[in-house]
């Protein structure tokens, strides 16, 4: 930004005592112009279009209002994709979770020592904190087949990712105390990090925990778009059918699962904190 | 609105020895059995999505190998491919699609904000609106890009509609939170010295907000850039049709091109994105 400061000289005010003081000129036209040449650049390779959009508009409201009424009698057939998805997001987040405490306390900084160790872990989570759910899930179809199990792995690896970084950023904030009055007792590392650094780290470990499985319910109701399981599998047919009374159906019993899991996941987390 | 947390009063009397203190600890046994007995069920009862290798006929570990060769061999040819095929420029799709459906997001997102913020409306007015957002949130993505392939066609335009729809509901959320954040006694201040209502939101409604606002667009912008990959799934541009195609034709090769342009490109943003909302946070 000093360049910027050249071309565009600050304002200097000279205050009651003779100081001099500078105002820096604002950067709100550079953000706009660059914002504005983004915004340029993008509508012509993505060809947006406000004119078809007003034209086709209506096709969007169309397939919206088809969906109402709802068809109650496709319930039945809901309910097992439904309890899919929901197994599919509780032992991935948990099988996710596990895995992910050992992992993170070998990247944290202030338990392992080795440099090595810790940028090669660390760089394990961010690329597979990187990875798209949906293309892990379909990668995993791949390997374990067409199913559930190709949904479960995709969500523990994302859960393993997510509540891992988050773990090791707060294991690396804890109090070291404990920890090395029972190294120093002849504790192993393992040992003393189980007693005295998990119990520090438990309940926000928890609550992430319990934040991802509620992001996760979400996920796991897309992955069925690739094979791998649980209500996105009906949903994507029932599309293709045009069955949108049917949709309509799947979409408000996947509203309700994830307001009840989520005020679930809310008040668990409250009684946490 | 925060409740007095109910201690139990401590067991320490004086003259307590360290092994009577300990005798007299908190024991959360039935705690502690009920969440063993509730885990105990949720893994047994959700352990049955493991059904291990079901309808593969080829060798799992085999796929597994050679998709793990071909994100260490990429095929170059693609990598570095210029034309509308090669990666860059489906990244740079990619990366269109991102931005801009997360602009226009903001803007739909906006109303939706200020009517669900509960110092701007009455109570059940935002109660109704924050529950549209949640059930604008809880449709799955793709079946928005199918919704919008029906009135666009498919290709990057349905993108970057189903991407701007999908991030009114985080977007909204987080807006409502800075909204109701605001210091009204910055207002009354300017009401007092006569401004206009035009002066008012000018003066102290909008720096109150920018930073924020600002900051959530950013971070919904490097969100927006993951999810933009699974548009690509349903035909709605980016980079996710190519992949699907290469992984279709088990052509390893130019699926890890596509997955490490992918991941440079989100560690790229995602490092910006950081180091932006960092400096947004300090006020610069």
């Amino acid at each position: 930004m000093g360049l910027y400061d050249k071309i565009f000289k600050p304002k200097e005010y000279t205050l009651a005592n003779g100081k001099k003081i500078e105002e820096k000129a604002s950067r709100a036209p550079l953000v706009l112009l660059i914002l504005l040449f983004a915004s340029i650049l993008s509508i012509k390779v993505t060809g947006f279009n406000l004119s078809t959009l007003a034209k086709r508009g209506n096709q969007f409201w169309v397939i919206l209002g088809k969906m109402f009424p709802p068809d109650p009698e496709y319930i039945p057939s809901i309910w097992g994709p439904l309890f899919d998805t929901i197994k599919m997001s509780i032992i991935g987040s948990l099988v996710g979770a596990l895995v992910a405490i050992p992992v993170a306390m070998l990247s944290s900084s202030n338990i392992i020592k080795n440099k090595v160790v810790i940028v090669g872990v660390r760089l394990l989570f961010s690329v597979a904190r990187t990875l798209p759910t949906l293309v892990t899930a379909l990668i995993a179809t791949f390997i374990f087949g067409l199913g559930t199990t190709a949904g479960s792995v995709s969500i523990a690896i994302f859960t393993f990712a997510y509540v891992g970084k988050l773990l090791y950023e707060q294991i690396e904030t804890v109090d070291m105390g404990s920890f090395e009055a029972m190294e120093a007792m002849g504790c192993t590392k393992i040992r003393a990090f189980i007693e005295s650094v998990l119990p520090q780290v438990l309940p926000g470990y928890l609550s992430n925990s319990l934040y991802c499985f509620e992001g996760n319910v979400r996920y796991a109701a897309i992955l069925g778009y690739v094979g791998a399981g649980g209500i996105g599998l009906i949903l994507n047919s029932e599309i293709g059918w045009r069955n949108y009374s049917r949709v309509g159906m799947i979409l408000i019993i996947l509203f309700i699962t994830v307001v009840i899991i989520e005020y679930l996941s809310f008040w668990l987390r409250e009684k946490l904190s | 609105m925060k409740k007095e947390k109910k201690t139990k009063p401590s067991p320490w009397k004086p003259g307590m020895t360290i092994q009577e203190m300990y005798e007299a600890r908190p024991r959360m046994w039935m705690a502690v059995t009920a969440i063993i007995v509730i885990m105990a069920f949720l893994i047994a009862w959700s352990g049955t999505a493991f059904t291990g290798m079901d309808g593969t006929e080829v060798d799992g570990w085999a796929v597994a190998k050679s998709i793990i060769r071909g994100i260490f061999h990429p095929s170059a040819s693609l990598l570095f491919n210029l034309t509308t095929e090669g990666v860059p420029y489906l990244l740079l799709e990619t990366l269109c699609i991102a931005f801009l459906g997360t602009l226009v997001g903001a803007v739909l997102a906006i109303p939706f904000a200020f009517l669900g913020a509960t110092n701007v409306v009455p109570k059940p007015i935002a109660l109704v609106f924050r529950t549209i957002v949640m059930a604008i949130r809880t449709i799955p993505a793709f079946v928005y890009g199918l919704m919008f392939i029906r009135v666009t066609g498919p290709g990057p335009f349905a993108g970057l509609l189903t991407m701007s729809v999908c991030s009114i509901g985080m977007i909204s959320k987080m807006f409502i939170e800075s909204i109701e954040d605001l210091d009204g006694r910055i207002l009354e201040s300017l009401d007092a010295s006569g401004c206009t209502t035009f002066q008012k939101i000018r003066y102290g409604i909008v720096p109150q907000i920018s930073a924020d606002f600002a900051s959530t667009l950013i971070y919904r912008f490097d969100m927006n850039l993951r999810d933009t990959t699974v548009l690509g799934l349903v035909g709605a541009g980016g980079i996710g049709a190519p992949l699907v195609f290469a992984m279709n034709c088990y052509k390893w090769d130019q699926a890890g091109a596509i997955l490490v342009g992918l991941i440079i490109l989100i560690l790229i943003i995602e490092w910006f994105s950081n180091k932006l909302r960092n400096r947004l946070a300090r006020g610069i």
